[in-house]
């Protein structure tokens, strides 16, 4: 197997300075490779959501250096992050986080308008497969706030695989899912590591999510653990 | 693609908010419309204070002063003493001007000059059965003179022609008629200061608005005033004249006082505690419209980064999934233009009904002052101004709060 690195930490710190500085990260060193289906554990407050969006370059204040796909992300700007961030990265909040007022098909399609590397009918297409893959297909005309917490997630998850990124990120995708959802979920992302070779990075509370990963990494007061 | 992204973003934001669209838009439609009305009713009331007084006025009046002797003969015979007279008497002075007519010729040549009016005017008593009331007459070219104040539309009764075809003829302030109970057709009797009587008719009346002329004064031709006083037919007594540029009448003040050796008052030196009222009024308004539009704007303003607030979470997310900073930005300003235009034209037409009800609105003027509604001017300007204001005000209050929501990690958005 061709082990091609795809995301790499370089001592990787932060601090906190509200109430007081606390140091949450402290000297982060990762390498993941392509492909590769990660998951990371560790008590509330370990710092791993922390580090999640550190990763996931929506947070720059940070000591350290990131580089995903052969790529220097410290240092670049606002707008060169968000280009990267369309292009190579899909994300799942913990708390959905869907635009409110537009329909879930909507929700979906904006960051493929915005690469526009396809033409508005193929991205609609592509949305609605996506959207059919996590089931959500019959809600697709239906507004982000008139949906349940659990369908929301399911289109957030949707709306992270639109343009094909080169690493899902997830802060608890599967938190507000059912059992039968939640190994829908998993077994999408499986299938995403196995047959596209896309990366998978999620943080989870769930035993069972996590030990079914390729790598399991265990968080405690901002340091990595195990492995 | 990028640019219609955005709009749709901004239309999907303004539309499935519609009631926060319409208070948005409401408060640049307040501010505008109070703008509107305040501005065109304060610059109204401005208007027609400074037309009703100074439409009567002349720019610069050619007169000759009567100067108090200062030499007495002594003087000359006594030239190294110490001479002191008591109770010198003033000359017995002509008060015209010798060549009058020329002068006004002259000058009318002049093309920064509007009009001349020559004129005589003498202090005259009107008798009508028991009344004796004082007042003045003024002999002019009353085309002359209809040319300089627009006589002809504050004739009330009457007109200028039967004036012109009449040689006994007068044509009567408004009040003055009133007082004397006297109508178009009537004749009455003057009487001058040296005490000559003439028996006038009168062709019609006039009302200027202002009291002191229209309970005062008469209008005949040169000719009737010069037989009541007696006098030749050259023989003029004062020159009035409009330029086209009301504020260089001090410069051609000067300039005749010097050329024909007349005194020549401007506009501004006779009326300089009306001047310093109209300047207080007008620092007034400024004053006020300044203020409000600096609320107006403050409300704009405050909405606008309501607006954007509420959409903070919004923007956190559009940035997450790749959005830059000048695709928020554009999201925002469209929102902000719309809601800039359409808040706008609503409020200047809400401020145009408002000033057309108040123009429309009963207000008695009383004695001094000839309107019947409250004065409201109505200007493109003003509406221009005021759609402008509120478009790049809406447009700022949209930008800045924008600028700096798209300028921020998203994170810190998002784990609030």
């Amino acid at each position: 197997m061709n082990m091609e690195t795809v995301l790499k930490t370089n001592h990787i710190v932060k601090y906190f300075h509200e109430p007081e500085t606390f140091k949450v990260l402290d000297d982060i060193n990762l390498n993941v490779n392509r492909g590769e289906f990660l998951t990371i554990t560790g008590k509330s407050g370990c710092g791993k959501s922390t580090l999640l969006y550190i990763l996931s370059t929506m947070d720059t204040l940070y000591e350290g250096e990131l580089e995903i796909a052969g790529q220097k992300l410290t240092g670049k700007s606002q707008n060169e992050l968000a280009r990267f961030r369309n292009k190579h990265l899909g994300f799942v909040f913990q708390f959905h986080y869907l635009l409110p007022e537009f329909t879930a098909l909507q929700n979906v399609m904006i960051p493929g308008l915005k690469l526009g590397r396809y033409t508005k009918d193929e991205v609609e297409y592509r949305a609605i497969e996506k959207l059919k893959l996590l089931e959500m297909d019959k809600f697709a005309v239906k507004k982000a706030n008139k949906l349940s917490g659990g369908q929301q997630q399911r289109v957030a998850i949707a709306r992270a695989l639109i343009n094909d990124p080169d690493i899902i990120m997830g802060d608890e995708p599967t938190g507000n899912l059912d059992k039968k959802n939640t190994h829908n979920v998993f077994a999408i992302f499986k299938n995403l590591s196995l047959s596209h070779k896309q990366t998978i990075i999620a943080v989870t509370h769930d035993p069972e999510f996590a030990e079914n990963s390729d790598r399991v990494i265990e968080m405690s007061d901002g340091q990595i653990i195990a492995p | 693609m990028a640019l219609k992204l955005d709009i749709n973003i901004a239309k999907t934001h303004l539309f499935s908010r519609k009631r926060q669209t319409i208070i948005a838009s409401l408060g640049v439609t307040f501010g505008i419309a109070m703008f509107i009305v305040m501005i065109s009713f304060m610059t109204g009331v401005d208007h027609l204070l400074e037309e009703t007084t100074l439409t009567a006025t002349p720019h610069i009046r050619i007169y000759k002063d009567v100067e108090a002797a200062s030499k007495t003969i002594l003087d000359d015979v006594n030239k190294n003493h110490f001479n002191v007279v008591h109770h010198i008497k003033p000359h017995g002075e002509q008060l015209n001007l010798k060549n009058g007519l020329n002068i006004a010729m002259l000058i009318e040549k002049d093309p920064a000059v509007m009009g001349v009016s020559p004129q005589l005017t003498s202090q005259v008593f009107y008798n009508f059965g028991p009344t004796q009331l004082g007042g003045s007459i003024s002999g002019v070219n009353i085309l002359s003179e209809d040319k300089l104040y627009g006589i002809r539309k504050k004739i009330k009764s009457g007109s200028l022609e039967a004036l012109l075809s009449s040689n006994d003829g007068i044509i009567m302030g408004k009040g003055l008629a009133d007082k004397l109970n006297v109508k178009t057709g009537d004749r009455v009797q003057i009487t001058t200061p040296r005490g000559n009587t003439m028996q006038v008719r009168i062709v019609g009346t006039f009302k200027f608005g202002i009291g002191t002329i229209d309970n005062m004064r008469s209008y005949a031709n040169i000719s009737t005033v010069q037989t009541i006083l007696q006098r030749d037919t050259r023989y003029i007594t004062d020159i009035h004249v409009k330029l086209k540029d009301m504020d260089r009448a001090p410069e051609f003040a000067a300039q005749y006082a010097q050329q024909f050796g007349y005194k020549a008052e401007d506009w501004q030196t006779a009326n300089a505690t009306i001047l310093i009222s109209f300047t207080i009024r007008k620092v007034l308004t400024y004053v006020v419209v300044t203020t409000l539009l600096i609320v107006a704007g403050f409300g704009i303003y405050n909405i606008m980064n309501m607006t954007i607030y509420d959409k903070m979470k919004d923007i956190a997310i559009l940035k997450a999934t790749g959005f830059e900073t000048i695709n928020i930005i554009r999201v925002f300003i469209f929102q902000a233009l719309f809601i800039g235009i359409m808040g706008g034209l609503l409020g200047l037409l809400i401020g145009f009904l408002i000033s057309l009800a108040l123009s429309n609105t009963p207000f008695d003027g009383g004695e001094f002052l000839s309107v019947d509604t409250f004065p409201v001017n109505m200007q493109v300007k003003y509406y221009i101004f005021g759609m402008m204001f509120g478009v790049i005000s809406t447009l700022l209050a949209g930008y800045f709060p924008a600028r700096k929501a798209s300028k921020i990690d998203p994170v810190n958005i998002l784990r609030g």
